[in-house]
């Protein structure tokens, strides 16, 4: 057993007590920690498989932004777990036969079909992986053949930004603020009205006459 | 003895991870971030399968298009992510609740 083989053990072995633990961790926030954990050892995986790139983007995207968006909205979010939790192994019995119904079918179709030996690398090959480097030749790919669909994804995730900020933003009713809409669309009627009025003329009085003294 | 890791065993794990994630589904139904760090899970099984199967493809030229598209559904599922929390904030200002069972109501 080399090394590889044990370090695909040791991962898979993480990954799995990881994945357990996050559908039934107590806390909200223990089982997004366990997601972290477990898409670590998923990179970790992917590095022995030579996806370089994927594992590395799979770190900064998914551990940091991605569950740290999790995170922020469990701990901003003040929920009652505990609710949850009322009968929370009742539906076990039938989620643990699908679950293993699932895990033993494929296990049993997918060791036997595919025992595929890990592929020969030949020299050539080698040569070009170490000149070219995993992530280049992934750029190659996705800027020459997969450019339409690049495009698709980049669209995508503007309308994924857009519609986030569509769906959280909330003005406040009781804040004093300028709408600038309406500050250009404001015309001058608006702002001084002009009444028509006669002139207001002040006659002179008459000079009263000084009272005599006492 | 154990032998050399197989692109079974990486198909194999990346099974037993979705059976795990839809017991997760089943175990956590009231609670809706659990149910999409589940729904995570699912798609990160599902990535494990397109590395494993670019890596063991015996073509060398066609090694690459696997991995493409785990960066396509890398998007796909941070843009769903992060549109699905939007929605669980907006559901919690809402409801002051983000159980499950009772959003039972299409206008709310």
């Amino acid at each position: 057993m080399d090394s590889t083989t044990a370090l695909f053990y040791v991962f898979s072995a993480v990954l799995l007590v990881a994945a357990f633990r996050v559908i039934t961790a107590r806390s909200t926030v223990h089982a997004a920690l366990y997601l972290v954990l477990s898409f670590f050892s998923a990179a970790c995986l992917w590095m022995l498989l030579r996806a370089e790139f994927l594992a590395i983007a799979l770190v900064l995207i998914y551990v940091g932004a991605v569950m740290v968006l999790f995170l922020f909205v469990v701990m901003m979010l003040d929920i009652n777990t505990d609710s949850f939790r009322d009968g929370f192994w009742k539906h076990l019995p039938v989620a643990g036969l699908v679950g293993a119904v699932i895990a033993v079918e494929m296990a049993l179709v997918l060791m036997r079909g595919f025992n595929v030996q890990p592929p020969v690398i030949t020299a050539a090959g080698a040569a070009k992986v170490a000149e070219v480097g995993n992530t280049k030749m992934l750029g190659i790919e996705i800027y020459t053949d997969y450019l339409y669909p690049l495009q698709i994804a980049a669209v995508l995730l503007l309308v994924a930004i857009v519609a986030a900020i569509a769906l959280t933003l909330r003005t406040r009713k009781d804040s004093r603020h300028m709408d600038p809409s309406q500050q250009v669309r404001v015309k001058a009627a608006d702002r001084v009205r002009i009444v028509k009025m006669d002139a207001v003329i002040e006659k002179p009085s008459a000079p009263v006459a000084p009272e005599a003294k006492p | 003895m154990i032998g050399p890791v197989t692109l079974g065993h990486y198909l194999s794990l990346g099974g037993v991870l979705f059976a795990l994630s839809v017991i997760g589904i089943f175990l956590n139904r009231r609670n809706l971030i659990v149910l999409l760090m589940a729904i995570e899970l699912m798609l990160l099984a599902v990535n494990l399968n397109f590395i494993a199967f670019s890596h063991y493809l015996p073509v060398e030229a066609d090694r690459m298009a696997g991995q493409v598209f785990v960066f396509f559904i890398l998007t796909v599922a941070a843009a769903e992510s992060a549109i699905g929390l939007a929605i669980l904030v907006v559901l919690f200002r809402n409801r002051s609740s983000i159980n499950v069972e009772e959003l039972d109501e299409l206008k709310g």
